[in-house]
């Protein structure tokens, strides 16, 4: 009876959640790009070394499939030998022009295959094209996993340190995790005073004080980071107002940097910190703080050793909610901060949007969703799920 | 270029239509970015061309990308039959044969046209540069070069460059002395690389990075630029709508075109042609750099103009000198291991 009436909610949250975003991360290790286009290159190199260049099957297998393919292309304006060359320029600079030019020239080809290709262009006298024709076979890779761990298969397909200036995700997910680390930390160090105040307040000024603290919530989050970046600039508001009170002797550069879009997150997530410290807080026995005042207990004493404890799961769901949103602003960084404030979601929205690299943008969304899942089981470690119910 | 900001509506077509079983045959259907840009084309290309030639002219609007193409064509109901594409659209969609091959002699033969315009699937349509652009009202002492740009000893305060790879190196070298015409040979060098990097370490202090064609203007009118790389014809309009006083210096400016394109196997291929050779008429693009700066590719269209229009127009000599053309075949081959590096770098 009960699993009868919780099915419409699952399935709908099947249908809508976990197939398109389960559809989504599986780009992650799809590799569909080159073997529809270059069979027979891809079968013949599956038999190869590595070692030196392949053999001549390879040579005829890729002027064939070229010529198939172009054919295809032509007719259909199907794309697909670009769609095949992009996804191989991604592991080999040069691709991108290579694989279009060879289609063209081999229409015309006469001879040896071998002889035809090197002359078409020297590069393909080299086993590097090769690799990455045979690396992208398919149909699974671990390419886009390892790369958004600074990883790569080297030329005898073992695991690889990336070069140094390619690698860039393990900084950035440091970045992210210490940008949300921060941004929980002074949510933190505000909302709980404010929780306290709100729970401590005369019964008529509590539905004011939340309504301020609920506030922010009936604004878009584009609308508040927009008005931040109206504050801050250069001849905004607070160095208008600075420049006005002579605190300051010229603008200060407020935006485009850490400090801007920490601000802006803090005031974006502090509801989310507030609320369930304010519910542990409201369900905390009070006469408990107290009894441990009348029986000598310093305020301080009492408020670490009762008060504090009690109220830890509010702190923990509150930090749990506020860290795991912070790992996925996008928007926030992306207006108010600089080059160097941008976090893994930045660079989802690179690959998707950008360069339409979606093996990538879904290997990064793995990424993500298994920082926030290994956080998430650290906390059912240390704080235990049982506890978060209060709030 | 043009798309950034002038929304993807769609323009409605100007003939109504009449009757109803006559309509079998399809009418031409001209598309571009629509907004502003789309308005003047209107003015000085559609309309003219419909009484001229008493036929019907259907027009829409589109944002770029050569999926959308792509999908046209895959779709085997394409209902456009010319666009103006970028350069990089139209060097993809030729080679994976999206549309027609360029009959020249049919628009006036290759000679009407300056170089850079003559292509094998396209024609130049408009000509517009990433320029360097200041604010006079605050920058007074005009910087002349890509030099003075990194120079924040002599001109302190922010700069403004796309975000991204393209663009930014070519500037990179040629404020560090190269001469345009090495620019492409040195940095398919991993040398060349390297120096535009170390160039740009110098000033990456100061540098905010924008990404919308809109984000220079915006960000040199509230004083947070000191100087941006930008696009041309914005900086003009800030100037014409806005009453801005920024400037601009043409030196090494990186320039590059939006052509008209054939799609490939449309019934109306000789209107397509008809038009194309139309509006590419010298009197005829004549009409377009009064109304926005965009610079035109038929020989002689814009000897005429005022010299206060000449002024503003990448296609001038004076503003043409030492320009160099945005390489799309570098960037289709180097784009993917130049961003993983630019983000690198930029993110350190």
């Amino acid at each position: 009876m009960a699993a009868a009436l919780v099915a419409p909610l699952l399935l709908f949250l099947l249908a809508v959640f976990v197939l398109p975003i389960g559809a989504f991360l599986t780009r992650a290790v799809q590799e569909t790009d080159v073997a529809p286009v270059l069979p027979r290159t891809v079968a013949a190199l599956s038999g190869w070394n590595g070692q030196g260049l392949p053999d001549d099957a390879a040579f005829a297998g890729l002027i064939a499939d070229l010529k198939e393919a172009r054919v295809r292309d032509q007719a259909s304006g199907g794309g697909a030998i670009a769609r095949a060359a992009a996804r191989l320029n991604a592991d080999w600079p040069g691709f991108r022009s290579l694989l279009p030019l060879t289609a063209r020239r081999v229409v015309a080809a006469e001879g040896p295959a071998r002889e035809t290709l090197t002359g078409i262009n020297e590069d393909w006298g080299t086993a590097l094209p090769w690799l990455a024709i045979r690396r992208a076979g398919g149909p699974l890779t671990d390419f886009n996993l390892l790369a958004v761990l600074d990883l790569k298969r080297d030329a005898a397909g073992d695991i690889a340190a990336a070069a140094e200036d390619a690698a860039i995700f393990r900084g950035i997910l440091w970045r992210t995790l210490w940008i949300g680390a921060l941004a929980t930390f002074i949510c933190l160090a505000i909302g709980y005073p404010l929780a306290w105040l709100i729970a401590t307040a005369p019964a008529r000024a509590v539905p004011w004080l939340l309504a301020g603290v609920l506030l922010p919530f009936w604004t878009s989050l584009i609308v508040r980071t927009a008005a931040w970046m109206v504050l801050l600039q250069r001849e905004g508001v607070v160095n208008a107002t600075l420049a006005a009170l002579n605190i300051t002797d010229g603008p200060l550069p407020l935006l485009f940097n850490r400090g801007a879009v920490l601000l802006a997150m803090v005031h974006i997530l502090l509801p989310f910190m507030v609320l369930p410290i304010y519910a542990s807080l409201k369900a905390l026995d009070w006469r408990l703080p107290r009894a441990a005042v009348s029986l000598g207990a310093s305020p301080m004493r009492a408020f670490l050793r009762i008060s504090l404890p009690l109220s830890l799961p509010g702190i923990g769901a509150g930090s749990l909610l506020v860290f795991i949103q912070a790992l996925g602003f996008y928007v926030t960084p992306a207006l108010l901060g600089g080059a160097n404030d941008q976090m893994v979601p930045y660079f989802v929205a690179f690959y998707a949007s950008r360069t339409v690299n979606w093996g990538m943008a879904a290997a990064l969304s793995c990424l993500l969703l298994l920082a926030v899942a290994l956080v998430v089981l650290l906390y059912g470690r240390l704080v235990g799920f049982g506890r978060v119910k209060t709030a | 270029m043009l798309r950034r900001g002038f929304g993807a509506v769609l323009a409605l077509g100007m003939a109504v239509m009449a009757g109803n079983a006559v309509a079998q045959q399809r009418d031409l259907t001209v598309v571009s970015w629509g907004g502003a840009y789309q308005d003047v084309q209107r003015e000085i290309f559609f309309r003219p061309f419909q009484q001229s030639t008493s036929s019907r002219l259907l027009e829409e609007t589109w944002d770029g990308g050569v999926g959308v193409l792509r999908a046209k064509i895959q779709s085997g109901a394409n209902n456009w039959d010319v666009v103006q594409v970028e350069s990089e659209e139209l060097l993809i969609g030729c080679e994976e044969g999206l549309f027609e091959k360029m009959d020249f002699s049919a628009i006036g033969g290759r000679d009407r046209f300056i170089p850079e315009a003559v292509s094998e699937c396209g024609v130049g349509n408009i000509l517009y540069s990433f320029i360097l652009a200041f604010d006079r009202a605050r920058t007074p002492n005009a910087p002349q070069s890509w030099a003075d740009f990194f120079d924040t000893q002599r001109f302190p305060g922010k700069r403004g460059l796309r975000r991204g790879p393209k663009a930014t190196l070519e500037i990179a070298l040629l404020a560090d002395g190269v001469p345009p015409g090495e620019v492409y040979k040195l940095l398919a060098t991993n040398a060349g690389v390297d120096r535009a990097f170390r160039k740009l370490d110098q000033l990456k202090p100061s540098i905010i990075w924008w990404e919308r064609g809109s984000q220079p203007a915006q960000l040199l009118a509230s004083g947070e630029l000191a100087m941006t790389v930008a696009y041309n014809g914005r900086i003009t309009a800030a100037n014409q709508t806005d009453n801005r006083n920024f400037g601009i210096s043409w030196r090494n400016n990186l320039f590059t075109l939006d052509s008209w394109v054939v799609m490939k196997g449309t019934p109306n291929r000789a209107a397509a042609l008809n038009f194309i050779n139309f509006v590419t008429q010298p009197a005829r693009q004549a009409e377009m750099p009064p109304r926005i700066p965009y610079g035109p590719t038929a020989r002689g269209a814009q000897d005429g103009l005022p010299a206060a229009v000449q002024a503003n127009l990448p296609t001038t000599p004076a503003n043409a000198e030492g320009a160099l053309q945005i390489s799309d075949q570098f960037w289709l081959d180097n784009l993917d291991k130049l961003n993983q590096r630019f983000n690198n770098w930029v993110s350190r």
